[in-house]
């Protein structure tokens, strides 16, 4: 192991590297575009292909020729294209093929600018695309947690055949930090796929890889069983940090960028009396919703911190239940909400000031 | 002693086509499965279907086969081919599919000089969804979205998809035949045999135009149909070789 010093969006190809993704599909587009760039030289040097689609909605569709051709496969963009995306990740969906998929969120809607935001949550775990469905999304708030949740995403992904999605944000695939990297690159066991579609080679049935399913009693068969493995996923896949939470009175929580500087104002409002703690979802689908009910047992009070106008709030909210006051502290629109003001926030709700 | 002169291809499943009677979808599979039974690479082709009519296509080609979204097929192919290159991978596209939503993936597909084969169904009409207008409509021919038949001022001029690939220098082999009589299905059969032939080669892109029939949209008998499309189409989609590597002249 060395250690080596990694930006965000590099560090999300070496992962994908290291999980055994061999195939890049990707259209250009700020502020991930460090990500592309690392794998137009990376993914040669380990014998994987690397290709710049015409298009995010090309991209997602090249992702599902080569993932159902049986082979681990990312593409990357940020928010607009993400938008894009969407009818390949139902399709995605619909075949049951595992991807991943990284959105490097940046302020909207439309197109909105290239500082960092965290406004495609609803996007992300609420669907996005046409149909019933949901998609694991993991949510990284450093550069070392970016590597380890690669590798995550890849066997997830594999394990219950779904596409995975990666959030980060400007911030996140910036910035620069020491990463604990294995000195060989060795490519891990991928389990066999007997359901790819990559030619019979001696096989006597064909695979077909499809999401058509004409008669409305097959469809909702196909919803029923995806559901019962999404039933499993959150019974056994939700990830969630929590810091300093056992003796809390107002909870803060928040994903990302967005909880790690609420991690620093658990530090800063304890330095000042205040009894404060962290959630942090890494999972935001399945959504740690329990460990926010258990946390409501004791705390009085919890705090959503955002770079959007509120939206992971909601799944706060329904968490919480109605049992504590939920509060929201965001910036959107690709500002970055400030440790001093969130600290401030705290205070004036611990004092009974804010609604 | 008895002796097999004409059987279903091995390359077709026995699964009952769903296509209106009169529609040479089903003599464009049989081509396409002929080719694939005869250059022996049934268990190493790749197709990928459309949206359209041909959607069921994967339940009809004897081989692994994927179901892409609407127009996307080549980007689809495109990711298998890239991850599979010694495999056959061929796409087979409606007009609507392909020259309408699917028009960025074909030409870039094609540009790219991506090493797969495109079998492309005009018959100048959306199907699936009743007789609409397609990008391949001809001028002044009736759709239920051009109840008056297409005029130029408002909907523009048809798409001429194998002259356009043409322009391409990644294309390496583009041809438009028909199959409205004997004589042309035989010529439809070689150019598809050179388009899997251009890809095995590894020379480049290869596409086959197949000028087809609709004859319920059309509001015509199946013969009056072959005899339409004769008519009508080929005048205004010239047949012929647009493109081809000298390697397989």
């Amino acid at each position: 192991m060395s250690k080596v010093l990694m930006k965000g969006n590099e560090a999300i190809g070496e992962g994908a590297i290291r999980a055994g993704c061999r195939h890049f599909f990707g259209y250009p587009i700020t502020p991930q575009s460090e990500l592309p760039h690392y794998l137009a030289k990376r993914m040669p040097e380990v014998g994987g292909v690397f290709l710049q689609a015409e298009s995010e909605t090309s991209s997602i569709n090249m992702v599902y020729g080569a993932a159902g051709a049986g082979f681990r496969v990312m593409t990357s963009s940020s928010s607009p294209g993400l938008s894009l995306m969407q009818e390949g990740i139902s399709y995605l969906v619909g075949a049951e093929l595992p991807c991943v998929i990284v959105n490097v969120m940046r302020g909207g809607p439309g197109l909105g600018n290239i500082a960092p935001a965290q406004s495609d949550y609803f996007q992300a775990v609420k669907g996005g695309g046409h149909g019933d469905y949901k998609l694991i999304v993991l949510a990284p708030a450093s550069v070392q947690e970016i590597i380890d949740l690669m590798q995550v995403a890849f066997d997830l992904g594999d394990k219950y055949r779904t596409p995975v999605m990666l959030v980060g944000d400007g911030i996140l695939g910036q910035m620069m930090e020491p990463v604990e990297l294995a000195d060989e690159v060795t490519v891990p066991e991928i389990a066999a796929k007997p359901w790819a579609a990559g030619g019979l080679q001696g096989r006597e049935k064909p695979n077909i890889i499809n999401s058509l399913y004409i008669v409305p009693e097959d469809c909702e068969e196909l919803n029923k069983k995806l559901f019962a493995k999404y039933d499993v996923i959150a019974a056994e896949e939700t990830r969630w940090e929590e810091y300093r939470l056992d003796d809390a009175e107002i909870v803060l929580t928040g994903f990302g960028t967005a909880a790690r500087i609420a991690k620093s104002v658990v530090d800063k409002a304890r330095a000042e009396g205040i009894k404060a703690g962290l959630i942090r979802p890494i999972t935001l689908w399945p959504f740690p919703s329990e460990v926010y009910a258990r946390a409501a047992e004791h705390a009085q009070k919890f705090l959503c911190i955002e770079m959007s106008m509120g939206q992971m709030l909601e799944d706060v909210r329904l968490a919480v239940n109605g049992k504590k006051p939920v509060h929201f502290y965001g910036r959107s629109g690709g500002m970055v909400p400030l440790a001093k003001d969130v600290l401030a926030e705290v205070k004036k709700i611990m004092a009974g000031g804010a609604e | 002693m008895a002796k097999v002169i004409f059987k279903r291809p091995e390359a077709l499943t026995d699964k009952q086509f769903h296509y209106c009677p009169g529609c040479t979808h089903g003599i464009i599979h049989r081509l396409v499965a002929e080719v694939i039974d005869e250059m022996g690479i049934r268990d190493n082709t790749v197709g990928v279907c459309p949206v359209g009519c041909s959607v069921f296509a994967y339940d009809y080609f004897n081989v692994d086969m994927f179901q892409a979204a609407h127009g996307r097929a080549p980007a689809v192919a495109t990711g298998i081919k890239r991850t599979l290159p010694d495999r056959m991978v061929f796409t087979y596209q409606g007009d609507g599919d392909l020259a309408s939503i699917g028009t960025a993936e074909i030409v870039h597909a094609a540009a790219r000089g991506e090493k797969i084969t495109t079998i492309f169904v005009n018959n100048a009409v959306y199907g699936m969804t009743g007789g609409q207008m397609a990008p391949t409509t001809l001028p002044g021919q009736k759709t239920t979205t051009t109840p008056k038949g297409r005029e130029k001022d408002a909907a523009g001029l048809p798409v001429k998809v194998s002259e356009m690939l043409s322009t391409l220098d990644g294309a390496a082999y583009i041809a438009r035949v028909s199959v409205h009589d004997p004589k042309h299905i035989l010529q439809a059969k070689k150019a598809i045999r050179k388009a899997f032939e251009v890809q095995q080669a590894g020379l480049g892109f290869a596409l086959v135009e197949v000028l087809s029939t609709c004859p319920t949209n059309w509001g015509l008998s199946p013969k009056e149909a072959l005899k339409w499309l004769a008519e009508n189409m080929i005048p205004y989609y010239p047949l012929g070789v647009y493109k081809e590597p000298a390697e397989v002249k």
